[in-house]
Parts: structure tokens; C-alpha cells; sequence
């Protein structure tokens, strides 16, 4: 399987206490387990069921995902900012594969 | 034309195909939504949304069910006492009727949400938002499927 690609937009910067946009998006197939293959065999379920959002170590938003999710999870989301720090992605899959990302944000 | 012709017939196929396999599964009754709430409102209890705090933004009709943006907003000022604790989304007609739960902190600064969600054939889409006071929201609308996305 191609190598999981998360694309993140944040902004650079951000004035103390704004509410800034993060936009998310990370490559997965989210095979829900509810398709056969060609030969009729159920393919089994493997999606991404959790995804969080941090700043500073500080948790901001997260979300537990089921079979509905489109492929290629995308998450448009809000974040209040006071202070320069870095927001740490990390989505789960059932697998317990681990993909992680970070951006920084400063304050002007 | 040949070649168009064709093509619809392949789609009118593949619709069929995927009516019939989801069809087999079963669907989410209105118990069910509340049995996934955490922790569960009594079941007689109004779970309304008199205050209209909780907005769901649906397309009238998404024409592939694989990938329907939705978007969600619930009215509160996210500080550190008020704020908006979770979203559950809920669509009745899936084989899993539970899409996604979102978690918010004061930190979210607003709970406003945009996401892409599978929908297996025309349905209901709920939004049910639980606040840090334990009172619970909810919204619904209904959406047009013209190809269902089976893998719901």
C-alpha cells in the first residue's frame, strides 16, 4: 500500500486568541468490511478510528470514526490560539498503524 | 452513442448490485442512536433542539453516496465552563449507523466541523451535540442518495 500521506493546512501565523481553520487530510483507504471481492469473500474492515489534534500537549479536538467516513479521511476544524506552539496530529487505523504529523504556529 | 449507452447500463448495474448488498444489513433504529450516546439519555426524554443551537449543513442531494460533505456547528462560547463536549453524526440507513463522534475542548474555540461521509441510500442524517452542562441537542436532516456508497 502506497505510504500514508497527511496534508495539513495551518496557518503560519496567528494573533493571540484568534480562531484559526485547520484543514486535515490523510491518505486511507477506510475499507469498511461491508465489500466482497471478486470471488465473494468479505474484505475485512480496516479504517482509521481515531484521529486528534494537540497543541502544546494540550488536546484540541479528536474524533472517533466509524465505517461512514468517506476514503481519504478530510477534517475541516477550528482552533483557538493564545499562545506560539505546535499542533501534533496522529491518526489510528485498526491496524494500530501510526500516522503523525506536525506544524507550527507563531504568534504576531 | 454505443459507447454511452453502455455506460449507463453499467452504472444502472452497479446500482442495482449495491441495493442488493445493502439491503442484507441492518439499520439503526432511534434507540440505537441514543444507546451510542455516552452516557445514554433516558430513551422518553425530549432530545430536541428548541434553542436551534445545533446547525447541520447537508447537500439536498449528493449524488455519490461515497463522498457527501457534511458540516456541522453548534452555537456555544467554548469557554472553559460552556462549551460544546461532543457531535455524534448518525446516519439511520447505514450498516453502521454510527459515522463519527467529534470531541471538542475550550481550546476548539468553535465547534465547527467539516467532513466527507459515506451514505448507503437516501436517509436521515442526525446530529446530536452534548454539551459540558450534560444537556443534549439534536438536528436532522434528510438526504437524497442517487448512488449509494455500499461500503457504509
Amino acid at each position: 500500500m502506497a505510504k500514508a500521506k497527511a496534508r495539513i493546512k495551518v496557518p503560519k501565523t496567528a494573533s493571540a486568541g484568534e480562531i484559526i481553520t485547520i484543514k486535515s487530510l490523510v491518505n486511507h483507504r477506510m475499507e469498511s468490511g461491508h465489500r466482497t471481492d471478486k470471488d465473494g469473500r468479505a474484505i475485512p474492515r480496516k479504517i482509521i478510528n481515531k484521529f486528534t489534534c494537540e497543541f502544546n500537549g494540550k488536546p484540541v479536538f479528536s474524533c472517533d470514526l466509524g465505517t461512514g467516513i468517506a476514503a481519504n479521511p478530510f477534517f475541516e476544524f477550528k482552533a483557538r490560539v493564545m499562545e506560539a506552539g505546535t499542533f501534533h496530529f496522529t491518526w489510528i487505523d485498526d491496524e494500530g498503524i501510526k500516522i503523525e504529523a506536525r506544524k507550527e504556529i507563531d504568534i504576531v | 452513442m454505443n459507447s454511452t449507452r453502455r455506460k449507463l447500463l453499467t452504472k444502472g448495474a452497479s446500482a442495482a448490485v449495491a441495493a442488493f448488498f445493502c439491503n442484507g444489513k441492518s439499520y439503526a433504529t432511534v434507540e440505537d442512536i441514543h444507546s451510542v450516546l455516552d452516557p445514554p439519555p433516558k430513551r422518553d426524554n425530549n432530545v430536541g433542539d428548541e434553542a436551534g443551537i445545533v446547525k447541520l449543513f447537508t447537500p439536498e442531494i449528493a449524488e455519490n453516496g461515497n463522498s457527501v460533505p457534511i458540516s456541522v456547528f453548534v452555537a456555544s462560547q467554548m469557554s472553559a465552563e460552556d462549551y460544546v463536549a461532543s457531535v455524534l453524526i448518525v446516519a439511520e440507513g447505514n450498516p453502521n449507523p454510527q459515522v463519527v463522534t467529534f470531541h471538542f475542548t475550550p481550546l476548539s474555540g468553535e465547534a465547527k466541523v467539516k467532513t466527507r461521509m459515506r451514505l448507503a441510500q437516501t436517509q436521515d442524517v442526525l446530529a446530536v451535540a452534548k454539551l459540558s452542562d450534560g444537556s443534549v441537542h439534536k438536528t436532522s436532516n434528510h438526504v437524497k442518495v442517487t448512488i449509494g456508497g455500499c461500503g457504509a
